[in-house]
């Protein structure tokens, strides 16, 4: 019998903890797919944030160490100085990065660190029951914006990859979705991209991914997808926002 | 050399080749040592974009099979907290290096002992110790941070060199133990070096434990390893404790002050000892038995308003008079001080 498709080696057999309709699981394949396909894995070592992927060491085949909420940059950093030969990347969600660890994140760009950063933006704090993030897009409602994010005084999304896009040793910058099949194709190619600029010594490399938290949002997982396409994609633009070898849109 | 200096080489000559850190006074010496002689030796500095930073730069050098330093002062060391919560839980090894300076807060910048209670009662969150080494003249600063490293690989657990500003700024001579070979340091078959070196067997590094029972069990090993720690690994000196009515119990600076402080009462006539902890974490409460059998009064010295004299406390368990006398926000005590102070305890004995 001819195998047409399995699970990516790159994944242990140990079963997912996500709630059903999330995208966790799908990024998950594309990152242990890519590793895999760039025959990386044996030398990778993941680091696992705290949020609702914190469990992510249990998932991915491979070595990892579990940071604490926000500096998984930081310890990537520490990883990749003593082994610079190995492929070292963080797997962050948008609160971890885009709040508490946005010091660590900024300057591990700065610094031109040679690790990547798959960053998943859900727009919410998801393990912790739905709060706001600095994501939250305005008029949301979250457990601590219950009459919707107001710009007065809670401000606007915080556009990581725009921002990151200034910093001159960031190599490779883009945002992607994995709402439809053609978006999860190009989410795979920026996420393959950025492991091989990282392979390629080019430097700091983080692909942000667009992701749906039914649970949080109050969403069937269909009309999540859908809200990514619908709220999510016009306030977060998709594209590359930096790629120092020039490259297209994913 | 610098006291600051000497401990950044004493580092190297350990095989420390990565050191993490941020620029605050009065340490900045050994992180501008290191910037200039890491790279000499195949070694990289990060100047880090904070503490929180550096310290979590330390947890994945750490976890990655390193040996690595970070050094700070007292409110770059509250920065770290977290970080050494994690790395005692996920039980990595590494070198702090605590500068300290007088607080709290912003405070100022001149020599303090007033992070004791942080440096050996946990400091972070959680049921954890530091294994902590407090020198008192440069020579010893280089012996402890080497030892400091030892400890820290055998046991798998953060050490820290407690010195406070005016050991760090201090000038002395001192010999350097020839440089350790690579070779020699312990093998680390958990650091996470890839599937690939490690026969396929996935290495995880984590504190992790959402499991309460497990979550025990992980604390009452670290626990085991305590008391493995407490049993083998306490060091202290007694000067003159034998015939000494008054013992004066001080450690790093403030232990310095006292030798002369001794020899000066002893030419007065009174017969004063010391006793200086070395190690503050596993702190050493067997030594003052004996001690206590002979001597009349304690007398700890701190430059903060009292922090060790409550494990002094605990370990003279109301055998003896324990007093106090201490000076703070960057003062240091001077010898005659600390004569006047052992002379009215003296005198408050009677005959």
């Amino acid at each position: 019998m001819k195998i047409v498709y399995q699970k990516s080696p790159g994944l242990t057999d140990v079963p997912l903890h996500y709630c059903p309709g999330c995208t966790h699981g799908i990024i998950h394949k594309l990152v242990a797919e890519s590793l895999v396909e760039l025959d990386v894995l044996g030398r990778t070592v993941l680091v696992a944030p705290v949020g609702c992927a914190v469990f992510a060491y249990d998932y991915f085949n491979c070595d990892a160490q579990e940071a604490a909420h926000g500096r998984a940059p930081a310890v990537a950093t520490g990883i990749k100085r003593v082994h610079p030969e190995h492929v070292v990347f963080t797997y962050q969600g948008d609160g971890d990065l885009a709040s508490i660890g946005t010091a660590e994140i900024v300057h591990a760009a700065m610094r031109g660190e040679n690790i990547t950063v798959i960053f998943v933006n859900n727009a919410i704090y998801g393990m912790t029951g739905g709060q706001m993030a600095p994501t939250t897009l305005v008029g949301q409602s979250t457990t601590t914006s219950p009459r919707g994010r107001v710009r007065v005084g809670q401000g606007a999304p915080l556009r990581v990859c725009e921002l990151l896009a200034t910093i001159e040793a960031a190599a490779y910058v883009a945002r992607v979705s994995v709402n439809t099949i053609p978006r999860l194709n190009g989410a795979k190619r920026a996420i393959k991209r950025a492991f091989q600029m990282q392979i390629e010594n080019k430097g700091f490399s983080l692909v942000e991914v667009l992701s749906s938290c039914p649970t949080n949002w109050g969403l069937s997982p269909v009309d999540a997808l859908r809200w990514v396409e619908q709220t999510m994609i016009p306030v977060f633009p998709l594209g590359t926002f930096r790629d120092i070898d020039g490259g297209t849109n994913p | 050399m610098k006291g600051n200096e000497a401990i950044a080489a004493a580092a190297i000559g350990a095989g420390c080749r990565y050191f993490f850190g941020y620029p605050i006074t009065p340490q900045n010496e050994i992180p501008e040592y290191m910037s200039r002689e890491l790279p000499k030796v195949g070694g990289v500095y990060v100047q880090a974009e904070s503490e929180v930073a550096a310290i979590n730069m330390v947890y994945g050098a750490a976890g990655a099979g390193a040996r690595v330093l970070t050094s700070s002062s007292s409110p770059g060391i509250s920065l770290m907290q977290e970080g050494i919560s994690y790395i005692a839980g996920a039980e990595l090894p590494c070198v702090l290096v605590n500068v300290m300076r007088a607080g709290p807060g912003l405070g100022g910048v001149q020599p303090s002992q007033a992070d004791y209670f942080q440096a050996t009662k946990g400091g972070g969150h959680g049921d954890y110790h530091l294994i902590v080494l407090a020198p008192s003249n440069l020579q010893e600063a280089v012996e402890l941070t080497q030892l400091a490293f030892d400890l820290a690989d055998k046991y798998r657990n953060p050490a820290m060199v407690l010195a406070d500003g005016m050991i760090g700024q201090l000038m002395e001579p001192v010999e350097l133990p020839p440089e350790r070979p690579a070779a020699e340091l312990p093998p680390k078959d958990w650091a996470t070096t890839g599937t690939a070196h490690s026969g396929g067997r996935r290495r995880i590094i984590n504190s992790l434990y959402l499991y309460p029972d497990q979550l025990e069990e992980h604390v009452r090993a670290l626990f085991r390893k305590y008391a493995a720690i407490e049993r083998d690994e306490v060091r202290c000196e007694l000067v003159g404790c034998d015939d000494a009515e008054v013992v004066i119990v001080a450690y790093g600076t403030t232990a310095r002050i006292a030798r002369t402080a001794i020899a000066k009462c002893r030419a007065l006539g009174l017969r004063a000892g010391l006793l200086r902890p070395i190690t503050l974490y596993p702190f050493p409460y067997a030594a003052f038995a004996p001690v206590a059998r002979s001597a009349r009064a304690f007398l700890v010295v701190e430059m903060s308003m009292g922090q060790m004299v409550d494990d002094v406390r605990i370990a003279v368990a109301g055998r003896r008079p324990v007093a106090f006398y201490g000076r703070t926000g960057g003062i240091v005590p001077t010898a005659p001080e600390i004569v006047k102070q052992v002379q009215a305890l003296r005198e408050g004995l009677g005959a």
